[in-house]
């Protein structure tokens, strides 16, 4: 039996038929594109969930007339109701009579920003008052919680209005001219962020998960049991992802303009190349984090743990100059950082491709670093 | 060329700290033959398996899988001749059957058309629906006919029917039944009896990682020196005398499991012998709760040479 089949079997009537299917790759990279479409559920978080997001987001700051401050005219304080009446009068101050009590609680909470209650020492004595200053008509203190973010601002308006409301006369002739020309609104600038989020999302998700899914029921394991390319296999990822690139910036980018009139100042090449080195370097970054666990869980929790720090610092809901100066390096040198002023540079600006080239380093050379240490550790079983 | 489709001499492979999954394996599968690793769960046969398909390393022995070695620097080449059917993969549930079956035939310079190798395995009617959509049966057909569609001169089959009802079972077989016809060689895990006896030349039966005996089904049978087996589970308290029903007349050969407090017997001639065992149980004073007997299998061969049963793990 064994001698008619030690003659190599691959000289009989087998077929060899190589144009039955198309290129490896391409047959990878088509398989990918079929398994996401028929995902609903990922369709959704990466087209849907960041429009949901530049809507909610669009509106809650959109250019309306400045928010009312809310604070309360302590209950205590004679002249109380005056003070509120006098203060509210300007129309940017909301301030109503509390009771005592009521007003501290309402300030420990967080429902005003300020109290304004009677003194707690004795006033300034004349003698202290700078020469010539009149006796103060009223006095009063402001109580308020120095660490919360908007509590000086607020003491500041508070003040101002106090002070004419009881006859300060302004030496300086001031308008004011609100800007709301496009490209410099919060719309403006949450539209790159949104997308550089989405980006970095995206490809994260997209990449990790699934080979995380093939490692843990031995797909990958299969795939290495056939000569199939390896590199192809992993490219394969990398070019469905372009593919899908392309609608969300496009998605984004248009519904910005059509919703929010927020303009594409610099070109279309450049959105687009950024975008391309930015996918990729998060593509790179998510095939590193994928290349060794063996559970959903176990990628989940890296993953999150790689991108939360970059949900909070990079800059996408709100800008990085916050932050002490010291953390402004570290900050920009990562790649959602770069990516995020790269796009806000093209779009809000008009940059050029080629002068976003610092950021486009720190990109490439995060996807990079990372792409080739996860091709050596990755594990195929 | 030589004779064998695949070798392995004095394999090991350890699981630090302390698991020795295979122990000094020693395997030849000629060409045109098939070849069934028969052992319990964790007797070393997926590691051997996956050894020889190039996926995992060896710590010590010798591997030649159609005349050449692993590493030797034409690995693709070798995939390209070897079909794989691992234990338990799990296909990407979003493809359809025929997406799957091309995207596999992609990875091949050669070998036979998707649809033809769908149509073989009987699932053409499938051939639109989701992988994700189809029965356990259906789901280890798709993953035959991946293994088959590179027309493979090697077959790797690990527990390929585990798990599935007997009917789907039949189908499995009659696949690799053809492809036998056709001159591939197979190399199957079981720990099927039924599936041995049927598919398989020959066979290896190995426990803890070791070769424990290798064969042809029916030969191996024979080697029990037995056409019938008696067994028999005592009735607490089962202090047994062994060596005294041992010796009777047309006993061949006895053992006793304690634990399940199981006794089984080879026997020449049933309707001779079990007069004389009941008796002897009688005058021991031991009760049997059952008592069945068979035709020797390759279970009582397991049995025999390890004293356990293929299934108690």
């Amino acid at each position: 039996m064994a001698d008619r089949h030690t003659s190599d079997r691959h000289t009989g009537d087998r077929r060899r038929d190589d144009k039955v299917t198309g290129h490896p790759l391409w047959e990878l990279t088509a398989a990918r594109l079929r398994e996401f479409v028929r995902e609903p559920a990922a369709v959704f978080w990466v087209f849907g969930f960041p429009l949901v997001l530049a809507i909610g987001l669009g509106i809650a700051f959109r250019n309306k007339p400045p928010e009312r401050v809310k604070i309360a005219v302590d209950g205590r304080l004679p002249d109380a109701a005056e003070v509120a009446k006098r203060l509210s009068k300007g129309g940017r101050i909301d301030a109503r009579v509390l009771p005592h009590a009521r007003a501290e609680r309402a300030l420990e909470r967080g429902e005003v920003g300020l109290v304004i209650a009677p003194p707690t020492a004795a006033p300034p004595k004349a003698s202290a008052a700078p020469q010539g200053a009149k006796r103060a008509a009223l006095s009063l203190s402001y109580r308020f919680d120095p660490s919360a973010p908007e509590s000086q601002r607020i003491r500041l308006a508070v003040d101002d209005a106090l002070q004419r409301a009881y006859g300060r006369v302004d030496v300086v002739a001031v308008v004011d001219v609100p800007m709301k020309k496009p490209g410099a609104r919060y719309i403006d600038f949450l539209i790159p962020g949104l997308l550089g989020l989405n980006l970095m999302g995206s490809s994260m998700w997209g990449l990790g998960y699934s080979i995380v899914h093939a490692r843990s029921h031995k797909l990958l394991k299969r795939y290495a049991a056939t000569p199939m390319n390896r590199a192809h296999y992993l490219m394969s990822y990398a070019l469905s992802r372009l593919v899908f690139l392309t609608a969300e910036v496009t998605i984004l980018v248009v519904f910005g303009f059509l919703v929010f009139d927020v303009t594409l100042k610099g070109s279309v090449f450049a959105l687009a190349g950024i975008s391309l080195v930015g996918a990729t370097s998060f593509a790179g970054i998510s095939l590193l984090i994928a290349s060794r666990p063996t559970t959903i869980e176990g990628v989940s929790g890296w993953m999150n743990f790689v991108m939360m720090p970059m949900w909070l610092l990079s800059g996408s809901f709100f800008s990085y100059e916050r932050f002490p100066d010291a953390l402004h390096l570290p900050i920009k040198l990562l790649p959602l950082t770069a990516l995020n002023d790269a796009l806000r540079a093209v779009m809000n600006e008009g940059r050029p491709l080629w002068a976003t080239w610092p950021e486009l380093c720190v990109m490439v050379g995060w996807g990079v670093g990372s792409f080739v240490i996860a091709l050596k550790i990755f594990r195929w079983r | 060329m030589s004779e064998a489709a695949l070798r392995c001499e004095g394999l090991v492979k350890r699981y630090p700290p302390d698991v020795v999954a295979v122990d000094g394996v020693d395997l030849e599968v000629r060409r045109g033959e098939c070849m069934g690793l028969l052992g319990p769960n964790g007797a070393g046969k997926t590691t051997t398996v996956e050894i020889l398909e190039g996926l995992t390393e060896p710590d010590a022995g010798v591997v030649e899988v159609l005349g050449q070695r692993w590493g030797a620097g034409d690995d693709r080449r070798l995939r390209g001749r070897i079909g794989v059917a691992l234990q338990e993969t799990r296909l990407s549930e979003k493809l359809t059957v025929y997406e799957t079956v091309r995207l596999f035939r992609s990875f091949y310079g050669s070998g036979r058309h998707p649809d033809e190798v769908i149509e073989v395995l009987g699932l053409e009617e499938k051939r639109g629906a989701k992988v994700g959509k189809l029965s356990g049966g259906q789901r280890q057909r798709v993953a035959l006919a991946c293994a088959l569609v590179s027309d493979p001169d090697v077959l790797f089959l690990d527990e390929p029917t585990t798990g599935l009802d007997p009917q789907a079972r039949l189908r499995i077989w009659e696949v690799v039944e053809q492809y036998r016809a056709g001159g591939g060689t197979v190399l199957l895990t079981t720990h099927y009896m039924e599936e041995a006896a049927r598919l398989c030349d020959r066979v290896t039966i190995i426990d803890h990682g070791r070769v424990i005996a290798v064969d042809s089904p029916e030969r191996l049978v024979k080697s029990l020196g037995a056409e019938q087996i008696i067994e028999a589970e005592l009735a607490e308290p089962a202090a047994l005398e062994l060596a005294s029903i041992e010796s009777l007349a047309g006993v061949s050969g006895a053992s006793f499991d304690s634990e399940t407090r199981r006794l089984t017997l080879r026997v020449v001639d049933i309707a001779q012998t079990l007069a004389r065992v009941l008796a002897e149980l009688e005058r021991q004073k031991l009760v049997a709760e059952t008592l069945r007997t068979h035709e020797a299998t390759l279970e009582d061969v397991f049995v025999h040479h390890t004293g356990r049963g293929l299934r108690d793990g």
